[in-house]
């Protein structure tokens, strides 16, 4: 949140005059609270000072402050676009520590509402970002209203699970908290096959577009180098040709299990990411059909319910856990004392380490395209600033 | 009635009509993007929200007139009305049937033109007077895009004037009584797209509406006002929007030229000059915003050469034929 | 490079370093989990460039800090050789009262940030970094919020 001492990285210009110009806090493309000052000459952005922290409220704080029961359901207002990613990685953590198995059903429910989740979290992410190259006022935000009733469709699925649209609360140290409701598989899979087909729709829509593909390609590139020394994560790095996804490196929970494939692309521009993102859109819906299909029964639990928030306890020990979320690592580093709540919790927000590539590869680029590029990062603010 | 109040009663009737047909035009639009866009609509206000334009013009004039403390308050304040003042205008030389209009000057294409590229005046004062960096910025890019843009809008426009063999527009809407100039072959249909994309561009719709650029200059040029203003400058961009649809009807359309009486050429013409409207309505909530140095260069290295041989091709094919007109 | 490798690597080349300090540690971070490896506070930026050049730890996950009270603060980075799977947590005590760590900027980009958050929120000062100033909180933030002596009701003008 500091702008004084501004230490701008700029770009070596031989123009005449500069302007300076706010972009946020307040801004219609900032996608929360960001706010970037922007050194102009003329069209292009010679230098940025990106300012963040609006949105903090010390998430790390606050876990030493809750139980191991209480806090999954805060976990989910860090990324609150995909709020299901979150608590999934805290439970593991938990979980890791105090070595608690977790049955084979709640590993597949786990599954199929991340899976379902990172649908949800990338139609926005479409949505949002066409929003900011095409405005408001155009062919935008067409496409933003579409991919926003694809997303309605999940978040009904997740309502009839969880009884919550945003903020689930749905994992927790041991399993799910909910098992599914009658009819809800066939509700899933009806939702799937449509998504999986208005899916082509948008590619098509926009593939088919030369100024879509004008303002993404070669637009924003992020090198190999630079994608691994910032630990970027997600579809950033494998729109820049690093051949790395936690479902498949980790295998974490049950995705052993399933077939899916890992889209990489080398060129590492806005394009590609688009390109990685799309992909996986349809590596999900893959995911939570494979899933539904080979179902086991059995407990959702492996704890039984609780009387106090303070019943769940884990012993002494550390444990980082990591999710591939929808916008990349998503990692949570607990340590526990023994007592029912932890002594230290790290927050890995992928949106943090994701953004901290706008000053390295924004300077020389138009003011345009400084939208397309943030919009292509899909930051979350608050687990920017947690 | 004596003869010289018809020069007065006429534009008072044009211009009310005009802003009528504005404010409804608006309806219009929205209705068609909400539909495109799998949405309803304005529906609470009125019938079918019939009465959304009212509602929201009442609004805007009820809304406070903020001024910022370090605007340039005398071009702050006139740019709206230089604004609006060519997009009226605009309306003088057409004639929406036979005989019917304000002004069918000799030069009525050619006045056309030269006004409505006079609403550059406008922008670039409210972006300066705004004293405000987004504004700025777009003020910069209004001169950049309308100066690249209006050149092949003049050439495509100037199409239809070579095949007609006038610049006056009766007698180019008269020329097409047998066949439309857009189905003049290859011609009419190459000068109608190069005519339609000019259009938008120099009407600042998206996906050429760099100026408003919502995502990045928030609104542009128009950031600072509100109230009586903003409706002001959104009424001469409509108008602006509507007097080019209605130029493109009369150029390549046929303008009134359709079956049924005489008396019905003015609504043909004006169904036709909201189709053309439609067509730029669409264009605009399907594509995506292009860049500023994108849309200089799709102007200077793609458009322009391509209207000029169009127009000199234009020019070779009249003067073979040995005669003007279809 | 297999975690054993790595091990055995480290134990040759830095045998001050301590790898998985307790058994507790190495059971708790799982076999597939990170090598675990404190570093005296002198080796820590030459740890690191071991860590990036020889282990082929490239991928910068994040840089945190945990106030261990009276034991003083102990500096936490976790990097991965993304093409082999190596996962490699680096741990620093600065010792009881200090506050101040060499700075990793050199050697990942993606450090800057982490370690001005880790400054906004803890007060460690990385000796080296280019551009140290809060970036969460805001300038005139007294105190440092995640010391276990920061109280969470501590009050903050103008709020309370």
């Amino acid at each position: 949140m500091t702008t004084a001492n501004a230490g701008r990285v700029e770009l070596d210009y031989a123009g005449s005059e500069r302007l300076t110009m706010n972009m946020g806090p307040q801004h219609p493309s900032a996608h929360g609270v960001f706010r970037a000052i922007l050194t102009l000459e003329g069209e292009t952005v010679v230098g940025i000072d990106a300012v963040i922290g609006y949105l903090h409220r010390c998430h790390e704080k606050l876990a030493e402050t809750l139980t191991y029961a209480q806090y999954p359901s805060i976990a989910s207002k860090t990324d609150y676009v995909a709020a299901m990613t979150s608590e999934f990685a805290y439970v593991r953590a938990a979980e890791t520590i105090g070595t608690i198995e977790v049955p084979k059903r709640a590993e597949y429910l786990r599954v199929i509402a991340a899976e379902l989740q990172r649908v949800a979290s990338h139609l926005l992410w479409l949505g949002t970002w066409c929003l900011d190259m095409g405005g408001a006022l155009g062919g935008g935000a067409t496409i933003f209203l579409y991919c926003i009733r694809e997303r309605e469709l999940i978040l009904d699925l997740f309502e009839s699970l969880v009884g919550a649209r945003l903020l689930y609360g749905f994992y927790q140290v041991g399993g799910v908290r909910y098992d599914l409701p009658a009819g809800w598989a066939d509700q899933c899979r009806t939702t799937v096959d449509l998504i999986e087909q208005r899916i082509g729709e948008y590619e098509r829509m926009l593939e088919d577009n030369p100024f879509f593909m004008v303002r993404t390609q070669g637009v924003g590139v992020i090198s190999r180098e630079l994608a691994q020394e910032l630990g970027i994560g997600g579809p950033l790095l494998r729109g820049s040709g690093v051949h790395h996804d936690l479902r498949r490196a980790d295998g974490y929970s049950s995705y052993r299990d399933f077939e899916f494939a890992v889209p990489v692309e080398t060129s590492g521009d806005c394009f590609a990411r688009y390109r990685v993102r799309m992909v996986e859109f349809r590596q999900a819906l893959r995911i939570v059909r494979q899933a539904l299909d080979r179902l086991p029964d059995g407990p959702i639990s492996s704890r039984p319910g609780l009387k106090s928030v303070a019943q769940v306890r884990i012993p002494k020990g550390e444990a980082y856990a990591r999710i591939e979320g929808a916008r990349g690592e998503v990692g949570c580093y607990l340590i526990s004392d023994g007592s029912a709540k932890p002594y230290r919790m790290k927050w890995r927000g992928a949106s943090f380490s994701n953004l901290a590539v706008l000053p390295h590869i924004i300077p020389g680029h138009k003011v345009a395209d400084v939208v397309a590029i943030m919009g292509s990062v899909d930051p979350v603010f608050g687990e920017v600033d947690r | 009635m004596p003869e010289w109040v018809t020069p007065l009663v006429a534009p008072f009737i044009l211009l009310n009509a005009v802003i009528g047909l504005v404010t409804y035009v608006t309806l219009l639009e929205r209705k068609f993007a909400a539909r495109m866009q799998s949405r309803i609509g304005p529906y609470r206000v009125g019938p079918h929200g019939l009465l959304q334009p009212i509602a929201d013009a009442i609004k805007l004039m009820m809304k406070e007139d903020v001024v910022p403390t370090a605007a340039d308050r005398p071009v702050y304040n006139l740019a709206p009305v230089v604004f609006l003042i060519p997009c009226m205008l605009i309306f003088a030389t057409i004639p929406f049937a036979p005989g019917l209009g304000v002004a069918d000057l000799n030069i009525g294409v050619l006045f056309f033109l030269a006004v409505s590229a006079m609403e550059i005046v406008g922008l670039f004062m409210a972006g300066w007077g705004s004293n405000n960096k987004y504004a700025l910025l777009s003020a910069m890019r209004a001169v950049n895009q309308v100066i690249s843009y209006d050149l092949p809008f003049i050439f495509a426009a100037l199409t239809p004037v070579l095949l007609a063999g006038s610049l006056r527009m009766s007698d180019i809407a008269a020329a097409q009584q047998g066949l439309w100039f857009i189905f003049y072959p290859v011609i009419g249909q190459l000068a109608f797209i190069a005519f339609i994309v000019a259009t938008v561009a120099s009407e600042n719709r998206a996906p050429f509406d760099i100026l408003e650029a919502e995502s990045e200059l928030v609104a542009g040029f128009r950031v600072e006002y509100s109230g009586m203003k903003f409706a002001i400058i959104q009424l001469g961009e409509y108008a602006h929007v509507i007097g080019a649809s209605f130029l493109g009807a009369l150029l390549f359309l046929g303008a009134w030229a359709g079956p049924g009486p005489e008396w019905a050429g003015p609504i043909w013409f004006l169904i036709k000059a909201m189709l053309v409207f439609l067509l730029i309505t669409w264009v605009r909530w399907s594509f995506v915003r292009i860049r500023v140095d994108q849309i200089l260069a799709l102007s200077w290295k793609a458009l322009m050469p391509a209207t000029l041989v169009l127009l000199i091709a234009t020019a070779v094919v009249v003067v073979w034929r040995g005669h003007a007109g279809v | 490079m297999t975690g054993e490798q790595a091990r055995a690597a480290i134990a040759e080349r830095y045998p001050a370093a301590t790898v998985d300090a307790s058994a507790l540690e190495r059971r708790s971070l799982g076999e597939g989990g990170p090598v675990t490896v404190t570093v005296p506070v002198d080796s820590w930026v030459e740890f690191a460039h071991f860590a990036k050049t020889t282990l082929g730890c490239r991928f910068f996950s994040f840089l945190s800090a945990v106030d261990w009270k009276d034991e003083g603060l102990e500096v936490v980075v976790k990097v991965d050789n993304v093409d082999t799977g190596l996962s490699l947590l680096m741990k620093t005590r600065l010792g009881p009262g200090v506050s101040a760590c060499p700075s990793l900027t050199m050697l990942y980009r993606g450090a800057d940030w982490m370690e001005r958050e880790c400054y906004d929120m803890f007060g460690i000062r990385f000796d080296g970094h280019p551009d140290l100033r809060r970036i969460l909180l805001g300038d005139d933030w007294v105190g440092h919020p995640l010391l276990k002596s920061y109280a969470v009701d501590t009050p903050h003008p103008p709020y309370r």
